[in-house]
């Protein structure tokens, strides 16, 4: 008997997903064995996290960091090249992605998609976009399919005369609800947001974050929500998880993590986030000076396992980042991040103000 | 999608654009053409008339009479069924093969897509009449082998076609969202993709119905096709083009005329199909 209330609802253990690149050499050159190693690219290198039952893990990072990789690792999309995937305690790692269709932890795991637009078939009408999961995943008669579509509808506060229509008749917000219908449909464990917002504009979002909120606290699901707005992350995640170039750099309460960011990296991404006192140069509460990192980031193919992955546009790096990795460390309660010289007594709020007692802070690591 | 909203749509698309009006009278007058023909024809097609051999057209022969006293009028009526019938069924079958092999190729990639390129370029390498002439001189010229050459002629084009738009949707949001619903790679192939390639793959078939027409005519009228004295529009103006020098202009003008008028009738269609069978014209 697992003991549903210590198993997480997911259990990542060191995800691991290469992509060779370039061309495989051909039949003759592996047959003299004269191939040498195909360049492999290192889209997600070592990622272990959980998620517990209800809650809402952020997943944040800069464009090409994994995270989309990371997401159709977990959604069963693309199969792993190492690691472990366990749902309530059950292995699903191990399940090709072909023929992950077919199983049974398939309605389990469901996604919001990016793009509204792109992720409804033109051909479909809203009506038959919602209850195509329902029919492959949970066929029901066509009486209690169209009771069940209509009652998915007006869950997500779409109207039900908009169900007859394409997507091209339907407006941005209309499409996100369509999207967030389907996905809810076959009442997932779990449901991967991946920037389910990114693409509406800002009134929109507001209304749709509201919306996804609301479904999570009635039908009880663990949302993995992927986000480059970082507000948004800080408003909606219990925990975050921010990702550089396939690796977990810094993980933690959400609430934490933005106060006193431990990582260079999280740090520099947190005072990009635009403040209007920062443009209008007011003393306001959180004028804080702009870190900021130079560069690009290293290259993802055949990285050298001993360096750090943010060396070179660490603003602290030095000799010991080229030998050795550094691993997820505890640097206070739920909160482990991945580098030698955490950031640890300078939060991003006592880097603004010398009124901060930094007594406090040592208070919350220890 | 009801039946109602579908042909509410047709209507829409047929009064928001008078050439595809146009066309669609056309089709349709062919098509009744192709149906009734042989009922309608003034003469037996094959009946020849000793006393009344090329005569021009007149009231009692319209198109007028070839050497043998045949009535034109009829002949090209009657031979409306057997051309229309060769270009729909080679079309058909271009279409199953072509657009199946070449979904498949640009859907699944690898393997697939490869031979179904090999293939594709192979049959493109000769030039496609040349290649339509060998196949029905090697297998005979029976009408299913003229449709087998005019279908194999064709399926490059479909199978090029289809495998550049399923390749464009192959990593579309809405593929990715099929098989998160639980859909088998099978089933988003037909149920997912084909749809949304179908308006594209109409357009093409509307144009190789005109291929088809005039490269079964053409076959006929080296004299690889049909065989006379069956009428056909190919043999009608393969026996026409030799009395034009003498004068006799009627013989092959009409029969040209109505190859003509059902290619460009084929070429105008496509517009119309397209807007007819894309869900996105739909407003």
């Amino acid at each position: 008997m697992k003991d549903i209330f210590n198993t997480p609802l997911l259990d990542a253990q060191s995800l691991h997903k290469h992509f060779p690149i370039g061309k495989t050499p051909g039949l003759f050159a592996r047959a003299r064995g004269s191939a040498g190693p195909v360049p492999r690219l290192h889209a997600v290198d070592d990622v272990t996290f959980t998620i517990a039952r209800g809650e809402t893990l952020g997943l944040v990072g800069e464009s090409g960091c994994g995270k989309s990789t990371l997401v159709r690792l977990l959604t069963r999309l693309l199969d792993l090249t190492d690691g472990s995937i366990q749902l309530d305690g059950e292995e699903i790692g191990h399940l090709p992605a072909k023929g992950f269709g077919k199983s049974l932890y398939r309605p389990r795991i469901q996604m919001v998609f990016q793009d509204a637009g792109d992720s409804l078939n033109p051909r479909f009408t809203a009506f038959a976009a919602i209850a195509d999961p329902l029919r492959r995943l949970k066929p029901l008669p066509r009486e209690a399919l169209k009771a069940r579509v209509e009652e998915l509808a007006a869950m997500c506060g779409l109207p039900l005369e908009l169900l007859g229509r394409f997507p091209h008749q339907l407006s941005g917000g209309q499409k996100a609800r369509v999207g967030i219908a389907r996905a809810i449909a076959v009442e997932p464990d779990l449901l991967i947001l991946d920037e389910p917002t990114a693409a509406l504009d800002v009134s929109v979002q507001v209304v749709i974050l509201q919306l996804l909120d609301d479904l999570k606290q009635r039908l009880g699901m663990s949302y993995l929500f992927v986000s480059h707005d970082l507000n948004v992350v800080r408003l909606l995640c219990d925990r975050v998880m921010v990702m550089y170039l396939g690796r977990i750099v810094e993980t933690g309460p959400a609430e934490r993590v933005f106060r006193h960011p431990a990582h260079p990296y999280t740090r520099a991404l947190l005072s990009a986030i635009p403040h209007f006192d920062q443009i209008k140069g007011s003393d306001g509460a959180a004028s804080v000076p702009r870190l900021r990192i130079s560069g690009e980031p290293r290259s993802p193919i055949d990285p050298d396992p001993k360096v750090c992955r943010f060396h070179g546009r660490c603003p602290q790096g030095t000799e010991a980042c080229t030998q050795a990795m550094p691993l997820l460390q505890g640097v206070g309660p739920g909160h482990s991040v991945a580098c030698h010289f955490p950031i640890i007594d300078t939060g991003i709020d006592t880097v603004r103000a010398d009124t901060d007692e930094p007594d406090s802070l040592i208070e919350d690591v220890a | 999608m009801t039946t109602t909203a579908t042909l509410k749509h047709v209507r829409y698309v047929l009064t928001e654009n008078p050439v595809t009006l146009f066309a669609f009278g056309l089709f349709g007058f062919i098509l009744f053409c192709a149906i009734f023909g042989p009922w309608l024809a003034p003469y037996d097609p094959l009946a020849t008339d000793g006393a009344a051999t090329l005569r021009p057209p007149s009231a009692a022969h319209w198109f007028g009479t070839d050497a043998l006293g045949r009535d034109i009028f009829s002949r090209v009526l009657v031979a409306t069924r057997l051309d229309l019938g060769i270009a729909f069924a080679s079309v058909i079958l271009t279409f199953a093969i072509g657009a199946l092999a070449g979904i498949a190729a640009g859907f699944f990639g690898g393997w697939v897509d490869r031979a179904v390129g090999r293939l594709a370029d192979t049959i493109m390498a000769f030039p496609l009449f040349v290649l339509a002439m060998g196949i029905v001189a090697a297998l005979g010229n029976t009408v299913g082998n003229i449709v087998l050459a005019t279908a194999i002629i064709n399926t490059p084009l479909y199978a090029r076609v289809a495998r550049a738009e399923a390749n464009i949707r192959r990593n579309a949001g809405f593929v990715e969202a099929a098989r998160l619903s639980g859909n088998g790679e099978g089933r988003i192939l037909l149920l997912q993709i084909l749809p949304n390639i179908l308006p594209i793959l109409m357009v093409q078939c509307s144009l190789t119905m005109g291929y088809a027409i005039l490269n079964a005519a053409g076959l006929s009228f080296i004299g690889l096709g049909i065989a006379p004295p069956t009428p056909e529009w190919g043999i009608l103006v393969a026996e026409g083009a030799a009395l034009m020098i003498s004068g006799e202009w009627w013989v092959a003008l009409f029969p040209g005329l109505a190859l003509m008028t059902a290619v460009f009738c084929f070429n105008l269609l496509g517009d119309g199909l397209r807007d007819i069978v894309d869900p996105r014209r739909r407003t």
